[in-house]
């Protein structure tokens, strides 16, 4: 991070994300929440940018903008009385607890990781090497990770099924 | 003469001598660009000028091309449907997108009093951004692109999946139900056309080994075929979830006025409706680009590109995609919300995972026993072409007996439909 436009670009990228990630935990409106959080996936997509990963950025737009959102969306419109003022709830603790739990595992992991410093290069594609890796080297992990999406979704067609 | 005045000169020079040959249109602009970096401002500056370039032309085309097609969807839907469609303002009234537009503006925009107001005031405006983005990947002609991203096909999909969440923000906001039904279909059906959608431009992207959609345009140049040719199948698939996507009749069962009155834009008045009106239009256009720029060869036609501008037969054939649209939804009837679900899961799903199968196969014989292009080529397109209609004959005949169960009562009521003769006991 040398330039000026890199260190502008993250400073209002970190600043959108923290304040929509902000706003998702603090609005006591469930949608309100939603779109906050989604506002926040494209700050770090924005993040992802800034360090020319340009397919991990698209990804997270697709996956997380798009396709988490729209499942915590679905969520919220079967969930029963899902307008209404959520501050009254007795797992305040509890969620206080889990979020503490959160917090300090993350912090510890960021604070115990030696990050290496990124340099801005010219944009390579990434999108090739990542599509090597993921069918080459870590085959089978993606190949786990497919058939528990496809089990996942069986399970959830065998739940919904009338007859 | 201080090096600025210098190299503005011999900027003109250059601007000039090559000014004359339209073909080139992103000659002068190029030119220009050299010619802001050469006068020694900062490094940004031509990537800025050529993006406000880009940004202004893009989106004056799309409002010009957008009132013209006002007029000619009207003119030939109600060709279609034998009668004469508007012909009052102006001569064969021309004026009438005019004579909308000013009405949209100057109509009162309403806002719904137990409505979620920032919500509700935000969904026109944010629907509107996913379709433009898309054209920031297309080429518009040889090196007319504004962003040549490498992972521009996704980059497609991902900024049409964003559309979703401005439609169900003007769905939830409006607190109306009807408005809610309409966001419900919205999102399902969204996120139902997405998955063929994807496995079918993934069958391009198998065969060309890019994402780039100037990539495409130019595998497609140096093999001489379009992919309309090699993958008919993925084509179709493209098309039916395009127009799915784009909320356009027979597929506008999110806006369906006979069932849920307007859908998500029910609550939704002067130019606040107009912003989705608009909308739509640029998202259509958006498909018809990105599909002609995929399938239809983009900017080439097979060496006259060389005698006509690029941008002139990529604009042709983006009008001639969108006479598909307007075609389609001058015939057909729209579509019950439960088959047009079940038509993504059971049938475009399936035989666009078979497609993937086969474009792969195809590929991998291709490349590892390294056969030349001009034998390979057209025996692919031949068995493409078979085995697409195979396909869907086969998967047509298998999916009869399913097709003709009764339909699942609750489910559909659920999303607002009435089954006749089956009325669910109260």
């Amino acid at each position: 991070m040398t330039d000026t436009g890199t260190i502008v670009a993250f400073w209002a990228l970190a600043a959108l994300t923290l304040g929509a990630a902000v706003l998702a935990a603090t609005t006591r409106n469930l949608l309100h929440a939603v779109l906050a959080l989604i506002l926040s996936f494209i700050g770090v997509a924005g993040l992802y940018i800034t360090l020319s990963a340009d397919f991990v950025a698209v990804a997270q737009v697709l996956i997380y903008a798009g396709a988490i959102a729209v499942l915590i969306i679905f969520a919220i419109m079967l969930t029963p009385n899902a307008g209404r003022r959520n501050d009254e709830t007795f797992f305040r603790l509890p969620a206080l607890g889990i979020a503490a739990v959160m917090a300090s595992t993350l912090a510890a992991v960021g604070v115990a990781t030696d990050w290496p410093q990124a340099t801005r290069g010219p944009f390579t594609e990434t999108s090739q090497a990542i599509g090597e890796a993921m069918l080459n080297q870590y085959i089978l992990p993606f190949e786990i990770a497919s058939v528990l999406l496809l089990v996942a979704m069986l399970g959830a067609i065998v739940i919904v099924r009338e007859d | 003469m201080n090096p600025l005045t210098l190299s503005l000169s011999k900027g003109t020079e250059l601007f000039l001598a090559e000014w004359w040959d339209i073909r080139d249109l992103g000659n002068p602009v190029a030119r220009f660009l050299e010619l802001v970096d050469d006068a020694g401002g900062p490094d940004w500056l031509p990537y800025v000028i050529s993006g406000v370039i880009g940004i202004l032309a893009i989106t004056g085309w799309l409002v010009t091309s957008q009132l013209a097609f006002v007029w000619i969807e009207r003119r030939l839907i109600s060709r279609i449907q034998v009668r004469v469609g508007p012909n009052r303002v102006g001569p064969m009234g021309l004026l009438q997108p005019v004579a909308d537009a000013i009405k949209l503006l100057t109509k009162e925009a309403i806002t719904v009093q137990a409505a979620d107001r920032w919500v509700f005031w935000l969904a026109p405006s944010l629907v509107v951004l996913p379709a433009l983005l898309a054209f920031a990947v297309v080429p518009f002609g040889e090196q007319m692109v504004l962003a040549d991203l490498s992972v521009g096909v996704l980059f497609v999909i991902a900024s049409s999946s964003l559309a979703t969440i401005a439609v169900f923000m003007a769905g939830w906001s409006s607190n109306n139900k009807y408005s809610l039904l309409g966001a419900m279909r919205s999102v399902a059906m969204f996120i139902s056309y997405e998955v063929p959608q994807v496995m079918a431009l993934l069958a391009i992207t198998i065969f060309t080994s890019t994402m780039s959609l100037s990539g495409i345009v130019n595998w497609q140049e140096e093999y001489h075929v379009w992919f309309i040719f090699l993958q008919p199948l993925a084509f179709l698939v493209f098309l039916i979830a395009g127009a799915v996507e784009v909320n356009r009749s027979p597929t506008d069962i999110s806006e369906a006025e006979s069932e849920i009155v307007a859908g998500y834009h029910t609550e939704y008045s002067g130019i606040k409706f107009g912003f989705f009106y608009v909308a739509e239009y640029f998202a259509t256009f958006g498909i018809a680009a990105v599909g002609v720029t995929l399938f239809l060869g983009g900017w080439t036609l097979f060496g006259l590109e060389e005698w006509i501008p690029g941008w002139m037969l990529f604009l042709g054939k983006v009008y001639g995609f969108f006479f598909l649209f307007i075609w389609s939804r001058g015939t057909l009837p729209r579509l019950r919300i439960d088959q047009l679900m079940s038509f993504a899961w059971k049938f475009l799903l399936p035989i666009s995972l078979v497609n993937v199968l086969l474009v792969g196969l195809e590929v991998l014989l291709w490349q590892e026993n390294g056969l030349s292009a001009g034998l390979v080529l057209p025996i692919f397109a031949v068995v493409n072409f078979a085995m697409a209609g195979l396909l869907i004959y086969a998967w047509a005949k298998l999916m009869r007996p399913l097709s003709q169960r009764a339909p699942r009562v609750r489910l559909m009521q659920e999303v607002g439909a009435i089954v006749y003769g089956q009325e669910a006991e109260a």
